[in-house]
């Protein structure tokens, strides 16, 4: 199983390579140890501007904005901030804004943790109602095809796409210190 | 306290290029009734998501002036809003808020600004670079100026009356007034 601190060419650097592709200039965030090494690329570029949120729903409004000034937004969460945006997603819908959402999973597989679980358990099922083209991965091998299809989806489709990334993908959480 | 049309129509005199996003309820309802434009972005829904739109537009435009005018309710429900702002500190970006201590749009019950809560304080703890507090329709002019001049991010509270003022209903097809802003900017 991949984890973040050994996967220089993983995952996350696939998603990273599809942002660059499909020219996102916004990246929204509330830090998140899953999302740490993308988060990490998406700092490090300068073309990129990344906004470090203090909770979830707050992106929405930062993907419609960068919309109507002509950028692209992506925005990186937990399945726990799935919750936070429900009635804000109502803009996404309501304006057609393109939008992909990156979902690190938590309450699932291996997880050690029960609060995170009634959340986590109905996230791809709330992202459904949302009415998000919704696709979960399991495999590393998947993630490049998932996610180019998803940026050119929201990108170029303008519609809502939500990628859950499962937690046999992103490794349990160690929790060790 | 200022009457909260004229104060709007006001601050848009000679708009320029201003790009503005006005929160649901009163303060679409203001702004239209400033005069419609393209480059008004009404807001019926979302509440607590406008500051935030106008932070996405900002960064995205830095070469504009992007003015975000809501109410207090909008504002309080977004409050984090302004410590996400005051990270990235966009230098084009200004908030102003038209607050009547009520929640117009359900029956003017009082809102947390009633208490004493102070977005300019807020405003200021979260490193935003200007804020005022006005209450007299004579800071208008200078108000207007600060939006279109200064180094931001900028937040005013505008304190006004608390009355119901007749509605002004701009178009409400999110899709329609998205499209009809991205048109004017070529997009």
């Amino acid at each position: 199983m991949q984890t973040p601190a050994n996967s220089e060419t993983s995952w996350p650097d696939a998603i990273y390579r599809h942002f660059r592709r499909a020219g996102v200039r916004q990246v929204g965030y509330v830090p998140d140890a899953g999302h740490s090494r993308l988060i990490t690329l998406c700092q490090n570029d300068p073309d990129i501007a990344d906004v470090v949120l203090t909770t979830e729903e707050e992106g929405v409004g930062l993907v419609a904005g960068a919309a109507l000034g002509g950028q692209r937004a992506a925005l990186l969460m937990q399945s726990s901030g799935v919750g936070n945006c429900i009635n804000m997603f109502s803009l996404l819908r309501n304006c057609g804004f393109g939008c992909v959402i990156l979902v690190t999973m938590r309450g699932e597989f291996g997880e050690f943790n029960p609060w995170q679980v009634p959340m986590g358990a109905i996230t791809e099922d709330v992202l459904r109602l949302a009415r998000f083209l919704t696709y979960r991965i399991e495999n590393p091998d998947d993630v490049d095809d998932i996610v180019g299809a998803g940026c050119d989806m929201a990108f170029d489709g303008n519609l809502q796409v939500a990628i859950l990334l499962g937690q046999r993908l992103i490794g349990r959480k160690q929790w060790t210190r | 306290m200022l009457d909260r049309r004229d104060f709007v129509r006001q601050l848009l005199i000679d708009r320029g290029d201003l790009l503005v996003v006005s929160g649901l309820g009163s303060a679409t309802y203001d702004v239209a009734a400033a005069g419609d434009h393209p480059l008004n972005l009404y807001l019926w829904g979302a509440m607590g998501g406008t500051a935030m739109i106008g932070l996405g537009l900002a960064l995205a435009q830095p070469g504009r002036r992007v003015a975000v005018l809501t109410g207090d309710g909008d504002m309080l429900m977004g409050i984090g809003s302004l410590a996400t702002i005051g990270v990235k500190q966009p230098s084009n970006l200004a908030i102003v808020v038209l607050d009547n201590a009520h929640y117009g749009e359900t029956g003017m019950q009082p809102s947390h600004t009633r208490s004493g809560i102070d977005l300019v304080a807020v405003a200021l703890a979260c490193r935003f670079k200007q804020t005022r507090a006005v209450s007299r329709i004579e800071d208008a002019a200078d108000i207007r100026k600060l939006l279109h001049t200064d180094e931001g991010p900028i937040l005013v509270n505008a304190r006004i009356k608390e009355e119901d003022v007749p509605r002004v209903l701009p178009l409400r097809d999110g899709h329609a007034i998205k499209q009809r802003f991205m048109d004017a900017l070529n997009f």
